[in-house]
């Protein structure tokens, strides 16, 4: 086995590895695919072998292959097998595979549920880690149900690591297992005030991925939000915060009001663009949701476009982009502040950046007025013959039919300039949108009658000149518009100035190059144009002509009947036909012309898009009853009579050939009704809709102006449009002159405008159209629906999350933790159905709450805490504690978070809290904190027990690190156990020191000491420290300091900041100035304490220092929080430099023999201490170390953190002690020896 | 949330591919190709915003990229997240690989994508932002690197020798990112 084990080793060191196979890749150039494709083979060959650290290889390779775009999903079961491997190198390349090519369709992943559970639990917090990174990027509904108890756990990890990925994954799991997000939000909730920023910046994270989706169930969390937005000093937080605001704002109005102030102070004092950025938007969102009658809205209003000009008009292309963005949202719903600005959008479109030019685009469409519509359009025109990119372009025509088009034609005065644009538009070769242009003519000459003549006038010369669009390529987009230039042509042919001419066009051979549907339209219409050609000519004596018309058609339509496109075939042979037999009359001199046209008479309606959504299903009417009685049962099988109206259409399909009989029939013209319905292009025959069209101003009545101008040129390829602009320019002057003299006339002509009457904000009384245009409207059925909402995606993964997060949590809603199998079976008979009616119960519930008052509420609440305690006492049941141990304390655990969650008051009366928060308008700032107060309460219980659990915790990791640092010497280390006692006995733990050297039972007993010496004290907080040299940075030392919460209440938010001087230095993290304080990681609940420690760098030690600070905090009480602070001075005693260093007694010697040492000396009076007490202070609090002891002369030895050595020689003899002292720095030796005398003075 | 993390070089060869939401390889390599379309016509100096990738996401998302001398780092996001807050945090990552690489080049992410992605799942966790501290980052990075050599041990030496001696021809490629050379205005994010 072990000889296995060494060949496979050595085998493994000719295996390819990860570098190898990148470096054959590039080395194989021309046949990348073959090289790699031998190098699978290899893997697969890795893959069989025993060896894990093979498979692991092979594995590695093959997530660099699943980059290049190789499916791998067939070593998913090795990849499992890595993944659980014991080793974290191993591991952590099994994951990473899992992560990239692992999705729900993976069907190995069940097999992994146990083996990330075990990770989870993993006492190394790397494995932990690696599990959580990557589950998080393939958990599957099932993982998310079985893991969701333990990754819950997780969140309250010691590690702050640990608990960061914990709560980002929650997200995950709520994704996928919905059920889990009630029982875990509490514990979420907590997270927001965890002590580690990172973890509360990913509980942030996570309750704002979740409140974007459902903003309405976080409503009651805005006060937590809003403390947080205030105290925060992380830019990532704020910024989140901030975007979930925006989410909210639409939904609870006097939330914006609150937001408003704050928001403006961070605009007006942050330094960081993003932030700026994401508050100017969100005082857009508030604005928005705000409707008048706010006082300072203009201010706020000014303030952010002002803001965003500085940003657009910023060199940083980001910044401008950015700008243009948050410009358009204030569009929407103050386009006059945004207007003002209309230069400097246009100079935007100008820039040579794609992505603002577009930006720009969207603010355009709100910049448009009646005035200057031309204009803008003629500037966008102009663009369009300068863009390069097709995407652009098309961009660019999109936005011109959607600024004139935009709340139906509201700006266009004049369609004929309209029609111009369109027909312009045209001849933009190879766009996609040519089907959006022929659609905007269709509307146009359908809906605005009075144009008509001139768009088929236009349409006529588009067909003439056809073979111009359809020049280059089929798929050519632009032919599109041939289609809605024939059907113009055909519907209102009569316009026509030379329709047979047209006819010809629409005939010629060339045609049957288009596109089938197109094709199809070009032969109905030939045949309506036919009717038009030959009532005209029948007009005439001379009957040769009809009679050439006809022959045409004959001539000409048999191309058509060899169409490939069947309904091209179909209408084609159709009306070949037709024209046959016309002909057959015309030969009999038979006057035809009138029967013909019969056949297309009548006019089109449009009918508005979503109109047979909104028929309302009439009363009385069930769709779902029999029309005729039901066939008996007696009938055959095989004829299934019911399946006709039944779901089981599909599977019928086989028999509804053979038996169309009458009901079938009736239910297909039933169907091709609705869809005709459906399309506007159908008329309609119902009696009651054309009623709702003459509801309409009549349109026959309008006075229809003779339109003066000369027809345009019909020259293809001439730019029309722009004689518009001028012409219209003209017209508006003359109308000016006029309006005065004909006032009467422009009252009526502004009632017969009907809809535009109430038009935009900009008052343009005094621009009419050009012609009197009537925009019909579009049918809609009698008493539609009003409704116009648009379901949202059913598949939205969001949705199964919009669960209420403020009712109490129900028994049944625990999450599953691992039970064994006995337990399972017992208690499913009863809980599965108990599960189902409760979690069907609660929704009913929240409605109700919605609707009663708040008495209501309140006993329902009483209620609730009710039910819950009767449940804990089931919780007692027999079954229960079949589970083992391991189960009933989770159980218990769990029970405690939900049985601790209803009972403050606020969070399961959030909502009315919520209405206090915000209807407190007069004092914001008191009530909103006991509100915020009221709201921490639970997480602060909470905290009280963490920082009772961690303390041990961090005292036990505090020894290890020690021990790493510290040598092996036995005495060092005891020394070291004792000094943390030391501290400690402050707290009246007397313990003696016992100094390694002199463990002599008959000496006294030493007094308790404690190095902690006072920082400073008030009212709230004492801080004690100590200072201590860093051995392995010789330039660093370490104060550590112990804050006391003396207070009754809550301190948080400590920020501890020094005035550095120039020898000594605090330091800050990376990125951080000179005058930023550091925050103190942990928040003290009333008469706890904690220690924290902050690294100083120091240049020269030979003098003490002190350091000015200030420690400033948020005292929060019940009632109200109150900022306060407390100044401080550190003190570096050179003591403080000085290492605890053991030294030898010969080593000693020598170094004294040396002779580089300055020598110094002591002598202290009157000190009445024993000799061995007397050492041990020295040692204790000057840290030096015994060399040898020997009656009452003990020799004495230290080091500095710079590598000083310090001797010392005490003697002591009647009350009087003498140090005699050498050190190779002077200063240093003379400040110590101070120091000494100080300490022995002041006891 | 971000939907995807691609990084190709001036090419349009992938380095490093991560997307946070399931999609066959094929289509991956579709989205590679179109985005490093969109991305790579664009000069240096234009903004960093991108919308209209049509494959992956639609009208909420967007493509947030830098451009490192050879490489791109392309970020597909969503609105909730913040765009310049992302900008920023491609940087870090990026100062992040110069720091665990010591001057980082392509020839590093090449040659080592799995430790750029164990980087970068220090970073970016599930599609949301996990940790945006450098030192922090580093610092978790480093420890587990050297939980991996302690792992390693003896039995892991004469691989490495023999994978010492395969690197030493390496083909010679300029180093260096050179993130210091285009100085980058992005508004500091100070404290994070």
């Amino acid at each position: 086995m072990a000889l296995k084990i060494v060949k496979g080793s050595i085998d493994r060191m000719f295996d390819k590895n990860l570098q190898d196979l990148v470096r054959g890749i590039r080395n194989h150039k021309e046949d990348e695919a073959k090289y790699i494709s031998t190098c699978i083979d290899e893997i697969k060959q890795e893959l069989k072998q025993d060896n894990i650290a093979v498979k692991a290889n092979a594995v590695c390779k093959l997530t660099y292959l699943q980059m290049l775009g190789y499916d791998v999903s067939w070593a998913a079961f090795n990849i499992v097998e890595v993944m659980s491997s014991s080793k974290f190198t191993f591991k952590r390349i099994g994951y990473l595979a899992a992560s990239q090519c692992f999705h729900e369709g993976t069907d190995v992943i069940m097999l992994t549920t146990n083996q990330i559970r075990k990770d989870l639990s993993s006492p190394n917090q790397y494995d932990t880690g690696v599990a959580l990174t990557g589950l998080s990027c393939f958990v599957t509904p099932d993982l998310a149900r079985d893991l969701a108890n333990d990754i819950m756990t997780l969140m309250s990890h010691t590690k702050p690591y640990i608990r960061k990925k914990a709560v980002l994954i929650m997200y995950k799991v709520f994704l996928k297992y919905p059920e889990s997000l009630r029982p875990a939000f509490p514990r979420l909730k907590e997270k927001l005030e965890d002590p580690d920023p990172g973890v509360q910046s990913a509980a942030v994270n996570v309750i704002c991925e979740l409140a974007r989706r459902n903003p309405k169930n976080y409503l009651s969390l805005a006060p937590l939000f809003f403390k947080l937005m205030t105290s925060s000093t992380n830019n990532w937080v704020l910024i989140k915060i901030i975007k979930l605001f925006g989410a909210l704002t639409p939904l609870e109005p006097r939330l914006g009001k609150k937001l408003i102030e704050p928001l403006t102070n961070l605009i007006h004092s942050t330094s960081a663009m993003s932030l700026l950025y994401e508050c100017v938007n969100t005082v857009i969102a508030v604005l928005i949701s705000l409707s008048s009658g706010m006082p300072n809205h203009s201010a706020s209003i000014q303030l952010c476009v002002q803001k965003l000009r500085i940003l657009i008009e910023d060199s940083d292309q980001n910044l401008k982009y950015l700008g243009l963005l948050a410009m358009s949202k204030i569009l929407k719903t103050h386009p006059k502040s945004v207007q003002s600005h209309k230069d400097l959008i246009l100079q935007c479109l100008d820039d040579k950046d794609e992505s603002i030019r577009l930006r720009a685009l969207d603010l355009l469409y709100g910049m448009v007025s009646k005035k200057n519509l031309m204009e803008i359009v003629k500037k966008l025109m102009l663009h369009v013959d300068k863009a390069e990119g097709t995407t652009y372009r098309d961009e660019l025509l999109t936005k011109i039919i959607d600024i004139c088009s935009q709340s139906n034609y509201q700006y266009i005065t004049n369609f004929e300039w309209y029609i111009s644009i369109l027909v312009e538009l045209t001849r933009l070769e190879g766009t996609r949108h040519g089907h959006l242009i022929a659609s905007q003519m269709l509307d146009v000459a359908i809906r605005v009658k009075a144009i008509r003549g001139f768009a088929v006038a236009q349409m006529a010369t588009l067909l003439d000149n056809a073979h111009l669009l359809t020049g280059n390529t089929q798929r050519n987009g632009i032919c599109e518009v041939l289609y809605a230039a024939a059907w113009i042509c055909g519907e209102f042919s009569e316009h026509l100035e030379d329709p047979k001419q047209t006819l010809e066009a629409m005939l010629r051979p060339k045609v049957a190059t288009l596109p089938g549907h197109i094709q199809a339209v070009y032969v109905q219409n030939a045949a309506k144009l036919f009717a038009t050609v030959l009532r005209s000519q029948e007009s005439t004596p001379d009957t040769t002509a009809a009679q050439e018309t006809s022959q045409l058609m004959i001539d000409r339509l048999p191309l058509f009947v060899q169409s490939a496109n069947l309904e091209v075939q179909e209408r084609a042979s159709c009306i070949l036909q037709l024209v046959k037999y016309i002909q057959k009359l015309q030969q009999k001199e038979v006057e035809v012309a009138e029967e013909v046209t019969a056949l297309f008479a009548g006019e089109l309606n449009p009918v508005a898009p979503k109109a047979q959504k909104k028929v309302p299903i009439p009363d009385g009417l069930d769709l779902d009853a029999w029309i005729n009685e039901p066939p008996s049962e007696s009938e055959s099988e095989d004829e299934k009579p019911k399946a006709v109206f039944a779901k089981e259409e599909p599977k019928h399909t086989r028999s509804r050939h053979s038996e169309v009989d009458e009901k079938e029939l009736a239910r297909r013209r039933e169907a091709r009704k609705q869809e005709q319905a459906n399309n506007p292009f159908y008329i309609k025959a119902s009696p009651s809709s054309q009623k709702v069209y003459q509801d309409t101003p009549g349109v026959e009545h309008i006075p229809v102006v003779q339109i003066d101008l000369s027809v345009p040129l019909k020259v293809p390829g001439m730019p029309l449009s722009d004689q518009y602009l001028k012409m219209e320019e003209d017209r508006r002057q003359k109308e000016k002159d006029e309006k005065k003299k004909k006032e009467k006339k422009r009252k009526r002509e502004k009632r017969a405008r009907g809809r535009h009457v109430d038009s935009g904000p900009e008052s343009e009384e005094d621009i009419t159209p050009a012609h009197h245009v009537d925009i019909v409207t579009e049918e809609m059925p009698e008493n539609a629906l009003p409704s116009d909402e648009d379901e949202k995606d059913p598949n939205d993964p969001h949705k199964a999350l919009d669960i209420d997060l403020d009712k109490p949590l129900t028994d049944s809603e625990k999450l599953p933790t691992r039970t064994h199998r006995s337990a399972d079976v017992l208690k499913s008979p009863g809980g599965d159905g108990d599960g189902v009616s409760i979690t069907g119960e609660p929704k009913k519930k929240t409605r109700k709450e919605k609707k009663e008052k708040k008495k209501a509420k309140d006993k329902e609440r009483m209620r609730s805490a009710e039910d819950k305690k009767t449940k804990k006492k089931h919780k007692h049941d027999p079954e229960e504690e079949e589970a083992n141990i391991h189960e009933v304390v989770t159980l218990v655990k769990a029970d405690e978070t939900q049985s601790t969650e209803p009972l403050p008051p606020s969070v399961s009366a959030g909502a009315s809290d919520l209405d206090f928060w915000l209807t407190s308008d007069a004092a914001p700032s008191g009530i909103q904190e006991a509100v915020a107060a009221t709201n921490t309460e639970m997480p602060t219980d909470a905290d009280l027990g963490e920082v009772k659990d961690m303390e041990p915790e961090e005292m036990k990791s505090k020894h290890k690190k020690k021990k790493l640092k510290k040598e092996k010497e036995e005495m060092e280390k005891k020394k070291k156990k004792k000094r943390h006692h030391h501290h400690r006995s402050d707290r009246g733990e007397a313990e003696s020191v016992q100094n390694g050297t002199m463990e002599e039972d008959d000496e006294e007993p030493l007094p308790p000491m404690s190095n902690y010496c006072l920082l400073a004290e008030n009212a709230y907080v004492k801080m004690v420290y100590d200072i201590q040299g860093n051995l392995q940075d010789g330039s660093q030392v370490v104060v550590s300091i112990i804050f006391q919460n003396m207070s009754s209440s809550f301190l948080k938010s400590m920020e501890f900041n020094v005035l550095d001087s120039l020898n000594s230095k605090l330091q800050r993290p990376e990125g951080a100035t000179p005058h930023d304080g550091l925050t103190v990681p942990f928040q003290l609940p009333p008469g706890v304490s904690n220690e924290a420690r902050f690294v100083f760098s120091v240049q020269s030690i030979v003098m003490p220092q002190k350091l000015k600070g200030t420690l400033t905090f948020i005292v929060k009480s019940d009632d109200s929080s109150t900022h306060e602070k407390l100044d401080f001075k550190l003190h570096f005693t050179c003591t403080s430099y000085l290492i605890t260093t053991p030294c030898y007694s010969d080593a000693y010697a020598k170094l004294l023999e040396s002779g580089e040492l300055k020598s110094s000396s002591l002598k202290l009076e009157g000190v009445t201490m024993p000799f061995h007490h007397l050492l041990a202070r020295i040692c204790f609090h000057h840290h030096f170390s015994v060399v040898e002891r020997i009656d009452s002369c003990a020799s004495m030895y230290s080091r500095s953190i710079q590598g000083h050595h310090v001797c010392l020689l005490v003697k002591t003899a009647a009350e009087t002690v003498s140090i005699d002292a050498k050190c190779d720095e002077l200063m240093l030796l003379e400040n110590v020896l101070e120091e000494i005398k100080q300490t022995f003075s002041q006891s | 949330m971000i939907k995807a993390i691609l990084i190709f070089n001036n090419h349009g060869k992938p380095r490093l591919i991560r997307f946070y939401q399931y999609f066959a390889e094929d289509m991956q390599q579709q989205i590679i190709r179109e985005t490093f379309h969109l991305v790579s016509k664009r000069d240096d100096n234009v903004c960093n915003f991108l919308e209209g990738g049509s494959l992956i996401g639609g009208s909420d998302y967007k493509l947030i990229y830098r451009h490192y001398a050879t490489l791109y780092f392309v970020f597909c996001v969503d609105s909730s997240e913040s765009e310049l807050g992302i900008l920023d945090l491609i940087q870090v990552f990026v100062e992040t690989l110069d720091k665990c690489f010591e001057n980082v080049c392509e020839l590093d992410l090449i040659f080592h994508m799995d430790k750029v992605h164990y980087i970068l799942q220090e970073v970016v966790m599930g599609g949301m932002v996990l940790e945006t501290n450098m030192n922090e980052i580093v610092a978790q990075v480093e420890m587990q690197n050297r939980m991996e050599k302690s792992e390693g041990g003896l039995s892991a030496a004469p691989a490495r020798a023999v994978s010492a001696v395969k690197n030493m021809n390496l083909p010679e490629i300029p180093r260096n990112i050179n993130i210091g050379d285009i100085n980058i205005k992005v508004p500091s994010l100070s404290p994070f």
